[in-house]
């Protein structure tokens, strides 16, 4: 598939067709007060197996450009398409994961939270979505848990299931909405590790939302820097293969945040 | 890489004290102890019989005079008002969700309604309809639907955006949408609808009975109440009472409580 632009923007050239791409997107937000530019004229490219992070300020429409991928949200101009096909409405090739706890349907065990889906969306019988749904756990360590509530589970296994449930469907593309924003330190980095492993075994495509700099470099095969009010790209990053704690992984985290706030100097990283 | 452990197991006997029913049966027995006591320091049978004298007096109206029988009347008379009642409402929220004009006009109906007492209808009913079931169910839908209406419409209503988002990215829509996600979302909200509905229908029916007894040749529970109490056969007033509120017991705790614990305490949406 080609996708025509009438603007090609200065990054590398993709090898393999664009699993979800987007062209001049502009999204707006209408309140009461009226309507808002969130999103101007934002233009991406998102590549098989690709981990592309949308990276920002608060008010940068990352969050925005995410729903709309999704498909809750129609582009007031542009265009975002899956394999070539425009996105009009949500549907199970496109699996969201919040950052909100209470994504986890409350009446529904982890296992049948995962199943569900699986026998909702996929039409798979329930015994072979009864094995997929367990192995998805099991990959992100929650076996021990399968059989109980969402509120007999910490914020971090909340969000190992959400994960789970998301990888079981294979959807074209993943797309998380900062999973990780509202657990501790530690927890994040944990899930930031195991984020990582799982997304590779399962050659995932990830379309990934943060406003942190250490873990968009982390996650991230490919950064897509935005600049606020309204949303615009300022530019894209290679960051695949870096390793946190290395002088290379600090260098490009510097440079992304000099690039993010050119006024103020590093000092505050 | 599993995370904290979860839940501790507490004692035996505070397993048994967490138990509501257990609870609730310990405040019943003292007040049948207060209750014994009063009427013997009374000595009145006429004002007030003594709670054995009751329980006899409860016994031979089993036995002779088909109490249960008149309880079953009342209850079938509940249950179809009750049904009908849990009908209109659920039409009347389903509009209200997808009609920003339907939805006002429900909020202001259930505003003017609620306060007013279903019974003060009954005079109404009995002019509209005679006197017949008809006009019980008639008071009983007015009993029913504002509260449950209410309550539906604000469980539906407060559903996290989240889960709502979740289910749309399952690609469900329409009844499916409605079916699985809202409605179990909704579930703490709708069981409260379901209670309070259930409440004000049966203190509705006992009250209407107590007005006018009588339909199709049997009587209720509030026409039996109101017929011995013709005769001061003060025990069968009694026995009568006990029967109604047994029967909201067994309603309050025997069903609904057991929903809810198997449901939404369960999953944590209800402390």
């Amino acid at each position: 598939m080609t996708v025509l632009s009438p603007k090609p923007l200065a990054e590398p050239v993709r090898t393999g067709p664009a699993v979800l791409s987007a062209r001049d997107l502009t999204l707006v937000y209408r309140t009461e007060a009226g309507a808002h530019l969130a999103v101007d004229r934002v233009s991406l490219d998102l590549a098989e197996g690709e981990r592309l992070v949308l990276l920002g300020p608060s008010g940068c429409g990352k969050s925005t450009i995410l729903k709309a991928a999704a498909g809750f949200l129609k582009p007031a101009g542009g265009t975002i398409a899956l394999r070539g096909r425009p996105v009009t409405g949500p549907g199970p090739d496109r699996i969201v994961v919040f950052q909100e706890f209470d994504q986890l349907l409350p009446w529904k065990t982890a296992l049948d939270n995962v199943m569900f889906p699986l026998v909702r969306a996929r039409n798979l019988p329930r015994t072979e979505a009864r094995a997929q749904a367990e192995e998805a756990l099991e990959r992100v360590g929650l076996t021990r848990a399968l059989h109980q509530y969402p509120h007999e589970l910490s914020g971090g296994m909340k969000q190992r299931v959400a994960i789970a449930r998301a990888l079981a469907m294979r959807p074209e593309v993943l797309l998380m909405d900062e999973p990780f924003a509202a657990l501790d330190a530690l927890t994040r980095a944990r899930l930031q590790a195991d984020l990582l492993r799982v997304v590779e075994e399962a050659r995932a495509t990830l379309l990934f939302v943060t406003h942190s700099i250490e873990e968009a470099v982390l996650i991230g095969t490919r950064l897509h820097l935005l600049s606020a009010h309204p949303g615009r790209t300022l530019t894209t990053r290679d960051v695949a293969g870096l390793t946190p704690g290395t002088p290379a992984f600090t260098r490009e985290a510097k440079v992304v945040h000099d690039l993010l706030f050119p006024q103020a100097e590093a000092a505050d990283v | 890489m599993s995370d904290l452990p979860l839940l501790h197991s507490p004692s035996l006997l505070a397993r048994v004290w967490e138990n509501q029913i257990v609870r609730r049966l310990a405040v019943l027995s003292l007040l049948g102890l207060a209750w014994e006591l009063a009427a013997l320091w009374q000595n009145n049978p006429i004002m007030l019989p003594r709670l054995t004298t009751t329980l006899a007096a409860l016994a031979e109206a089993v036995r002779d005079e088909r109490l249960l029988g008149a309880a079953w009347v009342s209850l079938s008379v509940l249950l179809k008002g009750y049904g009908l009642a849990l009908a209109i409402a659920l039409a009347l929220v389903a509009l209200a969700a997808a009609n920003r004009f339907a939805r006002d006009a429900l909020q202001t109906l259930t505003a003017m309604f609620n306060p007013l007492p279903a019974i003060a209808l009954l005079p109404l009913a009995l002019l509209w309809f005679g006197l017949n079931e008809q006009s019980l169910i008639f008071v009983l839908c007015h009993a029913v639907i504002w509260p449950f209406a209410l309550a539906a419409l604000q469980g539906f209503e407060s559903v996290p955006e989240t889960q709502r988002l979740v289910g749309r990215n399952y690609g469900l829509r329409g009844p499916t949408f409605v079916a699985l996600i809202l409605t179990p979302a909704a579930l703490p909200s709708l069981l409260s609808g379901l209670k309070i509905g259930w409440a004000f229908a049966w203190r509705t029916l006992i009250a209407a009975e107590l007005v006018f007894g009588v339909s199709s040749g049997t009587g209720g529970l509030g026409w039996f109440i109101f017929r011995n109490r013709n005769e001061l056969y003060t025990d069968k007033v009694f026995a009568g009472l006990l029967v109604v509120i047994l029967i909201g017991l067994i309603v309050e705790l025997g069903v609904f409580r057991t929903i809810e614990n198997r449901t939404v305490r369960r999953w944590g949406m209800l402390k």
